[in-house]
Order: structure tokens, then C-alpha cells, then sequence
């Protein structure tokens, strides 16, 4: 039994945010019922990134929006609306990250889902908070990179602004929310109570960043510097970072400067005896660091290296990665299949639950697939009728 | 407010930041999370500073992560300490630990010898790499999991070679999942009563975070990720103008958008460049350097306003100076303070999530080492 089996959760929200959060519960075990817009659906159906559609839809959708099903409505109707209002009275959870206001025009705001289920588990996803003056801005994950200082802390010193090439702040927004819905669905099998969880991008990012904020804090408002090259992170000093060698990379997270000077047989190395000038002067010591890594391969740095316990990696690409045992040994790839029986790979969920892997062979529906059943399901006929 | 896990103890024997951050996000959720510590020198991460950071005889970091938890001082190798172990065990409702493979084993408590302690145990385990396989025994460092999982192609542009994130991203986000397993297990386990084993790693927590661009690469014949060459591109995937732009003082952020229509609003010339919809796949890195030209020309306020006002997706790219001096950060209440007692205090984030319209605030600083070892004792009649 997963531990999210017999929940039903309902799940208005588009693009990568509240649908990652969604993801999770399903592989727990809950069944998650989309809410799309008639003719169009979640609007990441149609955001392709390098240019790729798999079946006639988006790469990312299909990751995102697996073991869900669809059901297409229109949200202006009152007849479709009154279908919803039922889904929503035999529901657990409901989520949305619609902007600020929308959900009140609509009719399906907390106080009114509240109204038809008083146990309901609400949670909502913003940008920046559901009020104040920054309630209106888009919530899109460069921009709220971007605002929040994020892009201070990746790449080298003279790089400018470097952005986290993936939407970090939206999968990090749907972590937080699926978090307070999971605690509240504790608090409900205990207590059978509701609850509202919300989340903004703008609070999930600085909790991605608590660690280098709070120096920031405490520290007379330094700001980061990150190192001028081969930068890993702007307050660790020298070794940490990742180096060319001869054939490829190797990535170095720590060591003392003159026991790598050793055992990497680099006298220049040797002089660098109090502890504290790998910070103070990590720029010149990563300097002599990457000219003489450009001397051997990967392979000869590692067999000098990793016998001596210095903590040290490969870098890979994907191809490398998932040629590799280490890989092949997590079983992080699943195939599923859509209704129609296309079928396409994807990762799992990354989490263990008694030694199991919690994968499904569900692939993501098509818009609207699951509309008759649910309504056979969910909907008395007369409900339809006095609508 | 009643916090949802209110009257849940947590017993945390992690070190370090990822079992620790997870400890964290259950404290500000209302659980009573202690620290199990090795007398003498307890978590690792009370000396690891960054920037020589230290309040009183703990690092800065060790406060950040461990706010809002006790500490209890206890020696796995003692017999004494194990036996007073076993009977907090015995009262616990999840324990978590970061040991390397065989750690646990060894003292006698792993999963299958505390389940005979307590059969309703929520057991969580982090490691490095997984249990199986040649990197079980890795040490599960933050920026080798980033180096190995691919992670490292995605950010900074073609010319930059691997690039790292400048954040411990695999401890946080598996700090995350673990926090997500352990909640997951106790819904399930107020119906049947029975102890859950849940288990995540490093590595499989920098996979998923990359799931959208791995599906992508699994589906589009093993193609990999195709950096800008362009500087301040954000994304191998998308296509222009997805970026950051240099402007006479300083960057602004495009997130995506009609090219054509954004071309026309900053007065940007690009029809040699962009002749349909896959042109600002096609011809990305030119598209890219192209607006770059025009946005150097004028100040930030200057590009944003006009941006804004036609709809455009765009914000102005801060440092911490200017971002925390944001109307919007003091009206989130990013911050709280922390009081460490005799009239100091330190300043950090508080917990993202706000549940029944609350922020779950919690100024209760860190523990010093087995400061709580003693009432601890005689609350649950430990001798």
C-alpha cells in the first residue's frame, strides 16, 4: 500500500510549480485529477523546450504531469463549475498557483472550497504573496532567480549574473507546498482537519539560499565573491571547485593545499602551510590548482586521489552517467505508457519507502481523457440536471 | 495556531546539511526535533564555517540549519549511552541518520534492530549514492553528486566547461524529498500503526531535480544539453531571448516571450535573424548577442519600465544588497531573529511555508552541544 492511497486531490495549477508538487503525491499514492482549460489544458502542454514533442505535446509536460489524469472543463461555465464543486466536496486536496484574484473571480478561492468541504487541505502557489504591491508580477522562475540574488552565487568572478540552468525555484516552490500539504494531511488523519498551505516562489528561494542569507544577515552585509575561476561556491575557499585535465574535468571538494601539493606533485603547493590562506588566497592557489591539472588525466589525478581519502569526482555527462554502474545500480529510469500506448522514459520518484521504489507505468493523459469516467464516477446525474 | 505535527519527536543523528535541513523543515512544522551528538565534538558542521563565521563556540551554519532543536549527547560505542539510546528510541516516532553504509549495522541500530525497539518507528535514511552499486561507499559530498549527475552542463554558457550551481543544491532538495518520505509515512502509519523504512540519496535527489531536461534527453535520441554560447543565457533548452542582459548599470532578466513583439517594444532590428517560430530555437546564441547590443544602450529603470508596460516578462537581476531592501521581502517577512540569550540574537530566514494563514515562525536558536541531555533524562525517565 503506498501512503497516499484512497486521496483525491485536485489539482488546478499549470506549468512546473504546483504540478511537481502534484507528481510527488501521486507517486505516493494519491490519485491526482488535473483541472484544464477546455480546447487548451495546462499551458506547459504546449511549452517546448528544444523544440521537442512527444506525442503531440511537450518533453516537460510528459515528465511533470505522468500518473495524473485529465479532466477538461470550462471554468466560465456554471453547468462545468457545479461538476468541479462536487469533485471538490469528495476531495482531500485541493491545489492552484493562479495568480492572485483569479481564483476569487472564479469562485473557487479557500473560502468558498472551505464552504463545500470544511476538511479540505487548500494550497496555493504564488510568485510573490497573494497581496502587497508585488502580488501582480509574474512568477517565472529566471525572474524570481533574478530578484532574489540567486544569480550572484553561480559561475566566476568577472561571469556577471550566471543563472541555475533549470526552473530551481519553481521545483523548489512545489517541494515546500507538497511539504505543508503532507503535513496536513498528517494533522487530518489525526484530527480530520483541514487546512490552508501557501507558498510563494520568492520565500522557496531565499529557503534555498538560507545558508548564504543568513551570512549575509550576521556578516555587516558582506556580499558574496565568488572566486575568479573555477568557482563551486562563493564562501569556501580553495580547493573546492571543478578543473580541467588533460582529457576531461575532475571535480575537488576539499583537502588541505599542501597534502594535495603532495600527492598531486606540486611543489608550488607546499608553501601554502596556514589553514587559513585557502580562503584569502583561494584565487591564486586555484590558479596553480588548474595549471597543473591540466597535466594528467582525470583517470592518473583520481588513482593518486582517491586512495588517499581526499574527496574527489569524475565530472560526467549524461551519457557517461548513465553508461555507468553506479547508475545503472539506482533504477532511476521508468518507461510508462500513455492511454493511447505511446510510451517514453522518464525518471522516478526519488524516494524509498520500505525498501521500494515507487514507480508507475502511468504516462500523462491526454486533455480531457478522463472526463466521461469521472463523471460517471463522481456526479450523480441529477447534480448535471439542476445545474 | 496548532502546528500539524505537533506532538511528533524526531530523533535526528545526522550531520552536516541535508539530514539536518530536513530535521529542520519537520521543527517548523511543529515537531520536537533532537539532535543525538557525540560528546566532545557533536555535528561536524558546528566547526564548519564559512567565512570564519562562528557564534560563540558553534559556526554561524550549524545555527542556520539547526535552529528550533535540542541537543542530546550520547556515544554510539558506549554501552551506557547506546541502552539510554534505545529507550529514547523507544518513545520516538522517527529517527534519521546519515551514516555511511554498515555504520548502523555495526552499533545495532539499523532499520531491522530498532523495529524490535519500536515497531512504529518512521525510519529515514540519507546516503550518498544508494545502498547498491560501486558508489555506495562514496563519500556523499554535495558538489561530487552535482559532478557526476550531469548537473554541472546546464548553467553558464558553451565556452564556460562545467559549471557547478554556487549553492549545496543535492543536500537541499534531498533534505526536501527526506522531509516529504518521513510526512508521507506518518499518514500512512496513523493507519496502520506500523514503523516505515524511507530512504533517499544525494544523487537521486540531483536526478530528479533535472527530470524535465533527463525525460527530454531520454526521448530526443540521447541528445545532450546545448549551452549558449551567448553570455547571460539561463537555459540550455529555451530559446532566445530566455536570459540575462547587460544593460548601462546594470542587468535585467527576459524570461520567454514573442520575439518579434519584443524586438519591436525595445527597437531591436532581427528580421535577418528571425524568420519563424524556430528561429528562436535556430538562431538562439545570435538572437541572444543581437538584443544584447540594444539593452546596453539604456539604464535598467529604463528597459523595465517599457517592458512592463507592454507586458513583457522581464525584472531587474539584484544582489543581496538591493534584494533584501525590497518592499516585497520585508512585506513576506523573509527574515526572524533568533534570540541566543544575555541580549544576542542573530538574524535568518524563516520557513517558507505558511499554513492557516500564518508564517511558522520559531526563534529558538541552535542547541549547544548535549545542552538538553540532562532534562531529557528526566522527562522520559532515562537512567
Amino acid at each position: 500500500m503506498r501512503p497516499l492511497e484512497d486521496y483525491l486531490i485536485i489539482d488546478f495549477s499549470q506549468f512546473l510549480s504546483g504540478p511537481s508538487a502534484s507528481l510527488r503525491l501521486a507517486d505516493f499514492g494519491a490519485r491526482v485529477i488535473k483541472i484544464e482549460r477546455l480546447g487548451v489544458g495546462d499551458i506547459c502542454r504546449t511549452l517546448y523546450t528544444s523544440n521537442l514533442i512527444m506525442n503531440g505535446e511537450s518533453s516537460v509536460f510528459h515528465a511533470i504531469n505522468r500518473n495524473k489524469e485529465s479532466f477538461e472543463v470550462d471554468l466560465k461555465s456554471n453547468e462545468d463549475k457545479e461538476i468541479v464543486r462536487e469533485l471538490l466536496k469528495k476531495a482531500d486536496v485541493m491545489i492552484h498557483n493562479f495568480r492572485p484574484g483569479v481564483m476569487e473571480r472564479l469562485g473557487f478561492d479557500y473560502q468558498s472550497v472551505l464552504a463545500l468541504n470544511p476538511s479540505i487541505i487548500y494550497g496555493e502557489i504564488s510568485g510573490f504573496g497573494t497581496d502587497g504591491d508585488w502580488k501582480g508580477k509574474p512568477g517565472q522562475d529566471l525572474l524570481l532567480q533574478s530578484v532574489t540574488g540567486l544569480t550572484s552565487l553561480t559561475g566566476n568572478a568577472d561571469s556577471g549574473p550566471v543563472a541555475m540552468g533549470l526552473s530551481i525555484v519553481d521545483m523548489l516552490a512545489g517541494a515546500h507546498l507538497a511539504q505543508g500539504i503532507l503535513a496536513c494531511l498528517y494533522r487530518k488523519a489525526i484530527k480530520n482537519e483541514g487546512g490552508l498551505v501557501q507558498v510563494s516562489m520568492m520565500e522557496s528561494a531565499y529557503d534555498f539560499q538560507f545558508e548564504t542569507i543568513t551570512t549575509f544577515m550576521n556578516d555587516g552585509g558582506c556580499l558574496p565573491e565568488r572566486s575568479k575561476k573555477n568557482n563551486a561556491n562563493a564562501y569556501l575557499g580553495a580547493p573546492y571547485g571543478i578543473y580541467q585535465t588533460e582529457n576531461g574535468y575532475l571535480a575537488l571538494a576539499m583537502g588541505s593545499i599542501p597534502v594535495l601539493g603532495q600527492l598531486l606533485d606540486c611543489e608550488k603547493l607546499l608553501d601554502y602551510t596556514d589553514i587559513k590562506e585557502a580562503f584569502s588566497k583561494r584565487d591564486e592557489i586555484k590558479a596553480i590548482l588548474a595549471d597543473h591539472l591540466l597535466t594528467a588525466s582525470t583517470e592518473q589525478w583520481l588513482s593518486v586521489l582517491e586512495p588517499a581519502d581526499i574527496w574527489c569526482a569524475d565530472v560526467l555527462n549524461w551519457n557517461a552517467l548513465m553508461a555507468h554502474e553506479g547508475f545503472k545500480a539506482l533504477n532511476m529510469i521508468q518507461e510508462v505508457e500513455m492511454a493511447d500506448g505511446y510510451k517514453y522514459e522518464t525518471t522516478r520518484c526519488p524516494i524509498r519507502i520500505d525498501g521500494e521504489l515507487l514507480t508507475s507505468t502511468k504516462g500523462s493523459p491526454k486533455l480531457g481523457q478522463d472526463n466521461k469516467q469521472i463523471i460517471n464516477e463522481f456526479i450523480k446525474q441529477n447534480t448535471i440536471a439542476n445545474a | 495556531m496548532n502546528r500539524p505535527l505537533e506532538g511528533l519527536l524526531v530523533l535526528e543523528f545526522c550531520q552536516f546539511l541535508a539530514g539536518p535541513s530536513a530535521g529542520l523543515k519537520l521543527a517548523d512544522l511543529g515537531a520536537r526535533v533532537i539532535k543525538i551528538e557525540r560528546p566532545g565534538t557533536g555535528d561536524a558542521c558546528r566547526q564548519l564555517s564559512i567565512k570564519n563565521l562562528f557564534v560563540a563556540d558553534d559556526s554561524l551554519l550549524f545555527h542556520t540549519i539547526n535552529r528550533n532543536k535540542e541537543s542530546y549527547a550520547a556515544d554510539l560505542k558506549n554501552p551506557e549511552d547506546l541502552a539510554r539510546l534505545k529507550q529514547l528510541i523507544a518513545r520516538a516516532d522517527v529517527m534519521t541518520h546519515n551514516f555511511r553504509p554498515g555504520v548502523m549495522e555495526k552499533v545495532g541500530l539499523d532499520y531491522a534492530n530498532v523495529q524490535a525497539i519500536n515497531p512504529k518507528l518512521i525510519y529515514g535514511v540519507v546516503t550518498g549514492y544508494g545502498n547498491e552499486g560501486p558508489w555506495a561507499n562514496k563519500p556523499g559530498q554535495d558538489l561530487l553528486v552535482q559532478s557526476v549527475s550531469g548537473l554541472t552542463f546546464l548553467s553558464g554558457s558553451a565556452i564556460d566547461g562545467p559549471v557547478p550551481f554556487g549553492l549545496s543544491v543535492s543536500d537541499i532538495m534531498c533534505g526536501n524529498h527526506l522531509a516529504q518520505g518521513i510526512m508521507a509515512a506518518l499518514i500512512k502509519r496513523a493507519k496502520t500503526n506500523k514503523g516505515i523504512l524511507v530512504e533517499v540519496s544525494l544523487l537521486e535527489s540531483i536526478l530528479d531535480v533535472q527530470f524535465e531536461v533527463i525525460t527530454t534527453y531520454l526521448n530526443d535520441g540521447g541528445k545532450l544539453p546545448d549551452r549558449s554560447s551567448a553570455k547571460g543565457s539561463a537555459h540550455a533548452y529555451l530559446s532566445a531571448p530566455y536570459g540575462m542582459y547587460e544593460t548601462l548599470d546594470g542587468h535585467i532578466a527576459l524570461a520567454m516571450g514573442s520575439l518579434p513583439n519584443i524586438c519591436s517594444v525595445i527597437g531591436c532590428d532581427i528580421t535577418d535573424l528571425y524568420t519563424d517560430g524556430n528561429s528562436a530555437f535556430d538562431n538562439r546564441d545570435k538572437l541572444i548577442n543581437r538584443l544584447a547590443e540594444t539593452f546596453k544602450e539604456q539604464n535598467s529603470k529604463l528597459w523595465l519600465d517599457l517592458l512592463d508596460s507592454h507586458g513583457i516578462w522581464s525584472a531587474e537581476v539584484l544582489d543581496y544588497q538591493s534584494a533584501t531592501a525590497l518592499s516585497n521581502y520585508k512585506y513576506l517577512q523573509i527574515e526572524q531573529q533568533l534570540d541566543l540569550g544575555e541580549g544576542k540574537n542573530i538574524r535568518t530566514t524563516v520557513s517558507p511555508i505558511r499554513l492557516d494563514n500564518e508564517k511558522l515562525f520559531a526563534a529558538k536558536a541552535a542547541p549547544k552541544l548535549g545542552v538538553d541531555t540532562v532534562d531529557i533524562n528526566k522527562e522520559f525517565e532515562i537512567n
